[in-house]
């Protein structure tokens, strides 16, 4: 049992509570939180690639953002415990992405530079569940926050929303990335709060 | 190189409820590059978890995962590590 | 678990607070704490904190310096008061500690609340009545800003030791010091010789660090002689 401290509070925000999951608290600002140094990746070189369809998948920066985008606006929740709400970004669904490319996987693994990864059921990316996002508050996405381009799936926790992705790859198993393989659950629902194996 | 880096010592206390020794002056080498270097002197980052870094190659060295209860430690980046009696 | 005994003022933004810590098992100084609050609601948040007291047996000293946009530092610095108590974990981190070899010409550089650690290092200086050549570079936004102020000036009159100020914002009339951010000619003129540098600790926020230990290594130090404790973006 740990020590209450006397008139600490915190700097929670209030909010809806039936917006946050179990063991979460509202902030305002925007952590920045990071597993290594913030690539620089210029945009020239940029490239988003989907592997293990029928067909290798890749696209340039100009030619990403031609692609249809749209509008999301979403809560989001960080496994260390901050929660933010109605946070906006423009991005590809990877519903788009999914269906230009021909394939029978049921996974698939995220990769990033810097070497981050993470792993996702299809099923939980696809139906309006999960984009490649590269605006944020109607600005570019900043470095710090991922920029160019993260994934974003707001309905899981923000571990999953990789930053710097550069693609994925698309599996019949699913192959746990950089923090599943390390103690963080495989699958990571805030509202079931799956926070570590076993839970 | 980034604003968010630490010290390897920054994580001397969980370091020091995990494994219970003095962690941040043992030697570890870097199972990438081979450098080797004292724990305290690697770059640490926070993310979802903490991320020790080699100061000489940026490969993760070491990744640690806490829970109340539990704690995950992958050392696999980590050759060796050289600890004092 | 630890018992505060007594707060006080050092500058407009900075406290130090004393604690009786049970089975406190000393330390060296440099160490840290893991400093853990918890709300009522279950919230919890954990920063470090550099102790600023030399080897004690049983009581410990932190200082702290509110950020105005802090969670914990306003708690501890506005909040707390004598006869409180809170969680703290250490004290931990071997790595930056006071500890040098006979050769001496030790260097300690600090930026704002890094003074903190290199602080703890200058009193268990005195206390063991050392005389290992070492020099402060302490870099601080103002003259109001300086932390230790009248306990710095009395160990500068010990033997061996002294302090450079750089006061980088504004500066007293009169003032004749560097007044600049620390730079590579600033090291140059101040710190010792490449070949004559036993140890650096270097301490404060991440890109002072940065530059500060960069500066180093460019004026020929050796890399494994620069020891660093980066304290973040914004600082403790």
């Amino acid at each position: 049992m740990p020590l209450i401290s006397r008139g600490f509070h915190g700097r929670q925000s209030e909010g809806p509570s039936d917006r946050i999951p179990p063991g979460q608290h509202l902030v305002d600002d925007f952590p920045v939180l990071s597993a290594g140094p913030t690539p620089h990746t210029p945009l020239e070189e940029w490239t988003f690639t989907i592997e293990g369809g029928a067909e290798p998948a890749s696209w340039t920066w100009e030619e990403f953002r031609a692609l249809p985008s749209e509008e999301v606006t979403a809560d989001i929740h960080c496994v260390t415990k901050w929660s933010k709400l109605d946070t906006v970004w423009r991005g590809v669904s990877l519903d788009t992405l999914l269906g230009l490319v021909e394939h029978d996987a049921g996974y698939l693994l995220a990769f990033c530079d810097g070497g981050y990864t993470t792993n996702l059921p299809l099923e939980h990316v696809t139906d309006g569940k999960a984009w490649i996002a590269y605006d944020y508050d109607g600005e570019p996405l900043e470095p710090e926050h991922g920029g160019p381009a993260r994934m974003l799936v707001p309905h899981l926790y923000f571990w999953k929303s990789a930053k710097w992705i550069r693609g994925f790859r698309l599996q019949d198993e699913d192959e746990p990335g950089f923090w599943e393989s390390n103690g963080y659950h495989i699958l990571g629902d805030p509202w079931l709060e799956q926070r570590y194996w076993g839970d | 190189m980034s604003e968010l880096m630490l010290d390897g010592n920054a994580a001397a206390g969980v370091l020091h409820e995990i494994f219970a020794v003095e962690m941040t002056t043992a030697v570890g080498t870097c199972a990438n590059c081979g450098a080797a270097g004292e724990v305290g002197a690697v770059q640490l980052y926070r993310g979802a978890g903490l991320a020790l870094r080699c100061p000489s190659c940026e490969a993760v060295l070491m990744k640690i995962v806490t829970s109340g209860r539990r704690a995950w430690v992958d050392l696999r980046g980590l050759r060796t590590l050289q600890l004092d009696a | 678990m630890a018992e505060v005994v007594e707060v006080r003022p050092e500058t407009s933004r900075t406290k130090t607070i004393a604690f009786d810590v049970s089975d406190w098992p000393g330390h060296r100084a440099g160490q840290h704490v893991d400093v853990r609050l918890t709300a009522e609601d279950g919230y919890q948040a954990e920063r470090s904190y550099s102790i600023a007291s030399a080897t004690d047996a049983s009581r410990l000293e932190l200082t702290v310096e509110r950020l105005d946009d802090g969670e914990v530092s306003p708690y501890l610095t506005e909040e707390l008061r004598p006869g409180d108590a809170i969680e703290l974990r250490g004290p931990v981190g071997g790595y930056f500690v006071w500890n040098p070899g006979a050769q001496g010409n030790v260097l300690l550089v600090g930026g704002g609340s890094g003074v903190v650690p290199l602080m703890a290092m200058a009193r268990q200086r005195s206390a063991e009545g050392s005389t290992i050549p070492t020099r402060m570079l302490y870099s601080a936004r103002s003259w109001e800003d300086v932390i230790y102020r009248d306990e710095l000036a009395q160990l500068a009159n010990e033997d061996g030791f002294d302090v450079v100020y750089t006061l980088t914002r504004t500066q007293p009339s009169g003032w004749e010091g560097y007044d600049r951010r620390v730079d590579r000619d600033l090291l140059a003129e101040v710190a010792p010789a490449p070949g004559a540098l036993e140890v650096a600790f270097v301490c404060g926020p991440t890109p002072f660090v940065e530059a500060v230990a960069g500066a180093l290594v460019e004026l020929g130090h050796e890399p494994l002689r620069i020891k660093t404790e980066r304290f973040g973006p914004t600082g403790g």
